[in-house]
């Protein structure tokens, strides 16, 4: 499908028709800040703003999500009975997604979705009707590196659409099916419109000034970089916060815990973090990785070597930058992965 | 399509505690519905999630083999929440299973080998579904000698003791059963796992020894092996991490780039050398 246009001010009537079809999430200020919200007005939607706060990972994979639901019945024959949670009911559509995000769900429909027993059937269903309309980077903060990080401002992976901010108009390219049902009906976009998002693009990679190499990185065995001294320096400062993985589009580890309340309960999952001690104890009070320097040295290993080693050189970082702006000690992947590669 | 988080609901068809401390409690469990019986479809070396509604699930390796039917046999050690809840069920109460889950062990590349199998304490458990299997008729000729070695701190704390003691009449395995020190009563061998070995002295000429144990045990035996000739191609042990979702998604297990639940829990020593000790 050719690359389509769409003026601004008929923003609301696109979005208004979508809406028929898709619930319609857009960022928008929320509480002073950017943040994923249902489109109510389409004046609302943000267009100036480098991310939102957190990543929209909720989406597919919420921060506390029921696996299924159980009852404890005394008088039935099985004694217990178990209920899957139904499938997502609406097709849903998220507006203005970064591509960082977008490519962030691809790496995690690697891991989420491997073979027929790996089979998130939560993550599935929600990935599968989602539609993800993007928009390009015109303006990256000084904390992006997504350049590094097998991405870029107008990088389309995980994408259905994307849409080029023109100022008065959207340049609105279609790249899967979902994509084309979103930009069908649209006016064909002249070729000045084509040069003007080209122009955006080069200017805004241009504008990324932090790089990180992988080089080293790639070539080093798992046993060089976990020696590595430099893991000593790196986690001092550390408090095990969890606020990185928190903010992080690709972070996924999860707890699995039941709730009850008299006779009925819920299976449920939560976001878990790594830089916990308790995430990886044995019942029997050992832990593989019971110091501070293991933790941390995990998470970093996890998304730079383990994933790319397991994932055909997939990294498990796009470079959004939001660890690096949230950090409360100023811990900068950007120096932990160029320290991993010097 | 399959929900790979959805438990099979089974009944405790036994119970009986395995060790005279009552630690470890094992349970036979029956599939209620007969299609999830032919589903459940394992291999020795495999384990499965034991599920409690309300308490939750736990990882524990399967220690019965498939040859002995569909009845599943696991031997549970009391130490947390679902342990605990677990140990307080008794026979006719329903459950959950969900699995088979992780690799197993190469029984298919050991095929025309001796195999070794060495076991301290209760990290027998899915060694027992082992021998089983490579005993049963259709298996046991497809494999050279089978040599079992098993010790535990005391009688009363050595698992299945039916079985080992059917497999020392047999002339087809040579069993070697040890406890650490002399007690009244026991009439076998006495010493620990590693100088038993050292006795033993398993050949290393065309074998495969699956090793399984605490890390103490690990430790001494190790050098026995290495003295005896012993590459770490041949030896393979199984790990054990905490876990939760057992299908390699929820990232706790891993030791380096590979998933106990999943890419294991079977490694090779060869493996396991190139890995970080994150176990």
């Amino acid at each position: 499908m050719a690359d389509k246009i769409l003026a601004k001010d008929k923003l609301g009537d696109f979005l208004g028709k979508l809406q028929a079809d898709y619930e319609v999430y857009a960022p928008q200020e929320v509480e002073g800040k950017p943040q994923w919200a249902p489109v109510e007005e389409s004046d609302k939607v943000l267009w100036d703003f480098s991310n939102t706060h957190t990543s929209p990972k909720d989406f597919f994979f919420p921060q506390t999500e029921i696996m299924m639901r159980f009852k404890n019945v005394q008088d039935h024959e099985n004694g217990m009975v178990m209920e899957a949670e139904p499938p997502l009911a609406n097709k849903r559509l998220l507006f203005n997604i970064r591509p960082c995000d977008a490519k962030a769900f691809q790496v995690l429909d690697l891991i989420f979705v491997q073979d027929e027993m790996t089979n998130d059937l939560f993550w599935k269903d929600k990935r599968d009707k989602t539609t993800l309309v993007g928009l390009a980077c015109s303006d990256p903060c000084p904390s992006c590196f997504c350049t590094s990080m097998n991405c870029g401002p107008a990088s389309t992976t995980g994408l259905d659409a994307l849409v080029f901010d023109l100022g008065d108009k959207l340049l609105v390219r279609a790249l899967t099916e979902k994509g084309e049902a979103v930009a069908e009906g649209l006016d064909d976009a002249a070729e000045a419109d084509q040069a003007a998002a080209e122009e955006q693009t080069k200017a805004a990679e241009a504008q990324i000034s932090s790089s990180v190499g992988m080089d080293k990185v790639n070539e080093r065995s798992v046993m060089e970089l976990y020696e590595a001294g430099m893991w000593d320096r790196v986690y001092e400062n550390c408090l095990n916060c969890g606020t990185c993985t928190y903010v992080c589009p690709t972070c996924h580890c999860f707890d699995i815990q039941d709730e009850t309340q008299g006779e009925s309960g819920r299976r449920v999952r939560n976001w878990d973090n790594c830089m916990s001690w308790l995430f990886t104890m044995h019942g029997t009070g050992h832990n593989p990785r019971g110091a501070k320097k293991d933790r941390v040295r995990q998470r970093f290993m996890h998304k730079f070597k383990y994933i790319p080693v397991k994932r055909d050189g997939e990294i498990g970082c796009v470079g959004c930058g939001r660890c690096v702006l949230l950090c409360p000690v100023n811990i900068d992947v950007r120096r932990v992965v160029n320290d991993m590669n010097a | 399509m399959n929900n790979p988080y959805r438990p099979y609901p089974v009944k405790i068809s036994k119970t009986l505690v395995e060790t005279e401390d009552k630690q470890l409690k094992s349970f036979w469990l029956d599939f209620l519905e007969p299609a999830d019986a032919q589903a459940f479809q394992y291999t020795p070396g495999q384990f499965a999630e034991l599920s409690v509604a309300g308490y939750g699930e736990i990882p524990i390796g399967i220690a019965s083999s498939p040859t002995e039917g569909d009845t599943l046999l696991f031997t549970v050690n009391k130490v947390g929440v679902v342990s605990n809840r677990l140990h307080q069920m008794n026979q006719g109460d329903v459950m959950g299973v969900r699995g088979p889950l992780g690799n197993s062990y190469p029984l298919k590349e050991m095929e025309g080998k001796n195999v070794v199998i060495v076991a301290g304490g209760f990290a027998v458990t899915t060694l027992r579904s082992t021998v089983t299997w490579l005993l049963h008729p259709d298996h046991r000729s497809k494999y050279g000698d089978i040599t079992f070695i098993y010790g535990a701190r005391t009688p009363g704390l050595l698992l299945y003791e039916d079985q080992w003691r059917e497999w020392q009449k047999r002339d087809d395995i040579n069993c070697a059963v040890t406890i650490d020190r002399e007690a009244e009563g026991w009439d076998g061998l006495v010493g620990f796992v590693p100088s038993v070995c050292e006795e033993v002295a398993p050949k290393p000429d065309n074998a495969v020894a699956l090793i399984c144990g605490p890390p103490v045990m690990i430790r001494f035996t190790q050098p026995v092996f290495d003295k005896l000739g012993w590459q770490s191609e041949q030896i393979i042990m199984s790990l054990e991490n905490r876990m939760k979702c057992g299908i390699g998604i929820c990232g706790r297990c891993n030791v380096g780039p590979e998933y106990v639940c999943k890419d294991g829990p079977v490694f090779s020593k060869a493996q396991l050398d190139a890995l970080p000790a994150e176990y």
